[in-house]
């Protein structure tokens, strides 16, 4: 067992966990956010993804020791809070519009993909979305209608990181 | 359930040398490859870990004496937005932006992909066809081996069980031409079907090819030179002659397998479409 401590959506975590538990573990049983979903096990299909130091990551490649001292980033971070509740994130809310999500397994990680691309200035071309979720499976939409929303949110602008 | 084996985070690299000193262990540097083996689905997990993460010793890349250093724990997402590889040696960075999709490309190391000796590893190839030098370190100290003596058998490497991959050193040549090509069954993700790297040396457009290094992957047990072809190609023009004489070498030359992701015969017939393509488009024919 080791120490671990690292910030996850902007609030301090301290844990006793083996350092070769995968984060997408450590994210769901020890932490109880469970928004971030296992699909493959294997970095392939891109469910697990976070965001780690600005970097999005499959959480089921991460051993936990590697986290130690970092920032974490999962889709609980993205509506912003507010006295009155939670707002959505643009991308979020684009989504909904766009009917970008169907079961849903792929869409945690698809949003935090997309937030990494949005916020290192990318914008509603449809290659560059493409090659932003090319690690992100989805078996529902087909993507056009994620392509969509990212689309969307990229025009409608970005307001401030929610974390 | 994924086992979780014991895991050393090091500080620096003395201290890796010494646990590695004590008993084996096995590093861990981006996990890309070594996380997918905790599961015990393929292959037995490592018994007791060992972190390199720390090890800011290995990270980074430099220019110097005419050559480019790459530390090993330098991650494909740094390699590709390098303004130094970009200026130096561009085609590192293709190769680089094959590997994987983003999630990959941010943690995925060269080190690891360089340790983990698939036949299909993506940068080996072009290593092999720069004459790169892999310098390895462990607690009787440092060593370089050429790119060429490092991959010795399938998944075999010619690292002993207490060293590391410590930083890969790549000679930059004036008048050298390289070409880095991946077949695949879609752009990001992909394992290889076929790779491969080809490097000249040509003064002008009109000279002759000199130094040929040319290598493959994903066409046999380990990551190869084709050196029958290098023979072939050296001090010869870019003309259709050529290009078909190279492609009929290659071919020749090559024993790939039939495996899940392809076929012996699909894998020689599109090395040698590649290899003759590239040459027609040196050629400007
Ligand atoms: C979804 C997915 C897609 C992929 N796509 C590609 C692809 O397109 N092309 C490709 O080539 N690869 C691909 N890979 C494989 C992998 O990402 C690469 O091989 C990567 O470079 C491994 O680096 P790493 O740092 O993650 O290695 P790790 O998993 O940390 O280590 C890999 C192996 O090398 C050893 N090792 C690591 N660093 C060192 C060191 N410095 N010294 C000694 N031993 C060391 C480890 O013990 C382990 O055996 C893919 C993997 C996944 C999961
Ligand atoms: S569960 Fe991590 S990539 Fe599929
Ligand atoms: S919405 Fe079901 S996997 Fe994408």
């Amino acid at each position: 067992m080791t120490a671990i401590r690292f910030l996850v959506n902007g609030a301090p975590v301290e844990l006793e966990a083996p350092g070769m538990r995968r984060l997408l573990d450590v994210l769901r049983e020890d932490l109880g956010l469970t928004g971030t979903k296992e699909g493959c096990g294997e970095g392939e299909c891109g469910a697990c993804s976070v965001i780690l130091d600005g970097e999005v990551v499959v959480s089921c490649l991460v051993p936990a020791c590697q986290v130690d001292g970092r920032i974490i980033r999962t889709v609980e971070g993205l509506a912003a809070r507010t006295p009155d509740g939670r707002i959505l994130d643009d991308l979020q809310a684009a989504f909904l519009a766009t009917g970008g999500a169907q079961c849903g397994m792929c869409t945690p990680g698809m949003l935090l993909s997309a937030r990494v691309y949005l916020d290192a200035g990318g914008g509603p071309d449809e290659d560059a979305i493409r090659e932003a979720i090319a690690g992100n499976l989805c078996r529902c939409t087909g993507y056009t209608k994620i392509i969509e929303a990212i689309a969307l949110a990229a025009e409608t602008g970005r307001r401030p990181a929610g974390a | 359930m994924p086992v979780e084996p014991p895991v050393e985070t090091p500080r620096d690299l003395p201290e890796a040398f010494r646990l590695l000193a004590l008993a084996p262990r096995t590093p861990i540097a981006g996990g890309t490859d070594l996380m997918v083996r905790i599961t015990g689905e393929i292959g037995s997990p490592p018994d007791q870990v060992l972190d390199l993460s720390r090890l800011d010793e290995l990270r980074g890349i430099a220019l110097a004496g005419g050559q480019l250093t790459v530390g090993a724990l330098t991650t494909y997402a740094e390699i590709r937005r390098s303004g130094l590889v970009a200026r130096s040696l561009p085609v590192l960075a293709e190769a680089a932006a094959t590997v994987g999709a983003v999630q990959i490309q941010n943690r995925g190391t060269l080190g690891g992909n360089i340790a983990n000796a698939s036949p299909a590893g993506d940068t080996l190839p072009l290593l092999l066809a720069l004459e790169a030098v892999i310098e390895v370190g462990g607690p009787r100290g440092e060593r370089s081996i050429p790119a060429d003596q490092f991959w010795i058998a399938y998944r075999t490497t010619a690292l002993a069980p207490d060293e590391l991959v410590l930083r890969v050193r790549i000679p930059l040549v004036e008048a050298r031409q390289v070409r880095f090509r991946k077949v695949g069954t879609r752009r990001a993700q992909a394992i290889s079907k076929v790779v491969l790297a080809l490097a000249w040396e040509q003064a002008d457009r009109k000279d002759r090819w000199g130094h040929v290094r040319l290598a493959l992957g994903s066409v046999a047990d380990r990551p190869i030179r084709a050196r029958s072809t290098e023979l072939y190609l050296e001090g010869s023009r870019a003309t259709l002659e050529t290009a078909d004489g190279a492609a009929e070498t290659v071919a020749a030359e090559i024993r790939p397998i039939d495996d899940v992701r392809s076929t012996a015969d699909y894998r020689r017939q599109v090395t040698a479409r590649i290899l003759h393509r590239i040459i027609r488009d040196a050629g400007g024919w």
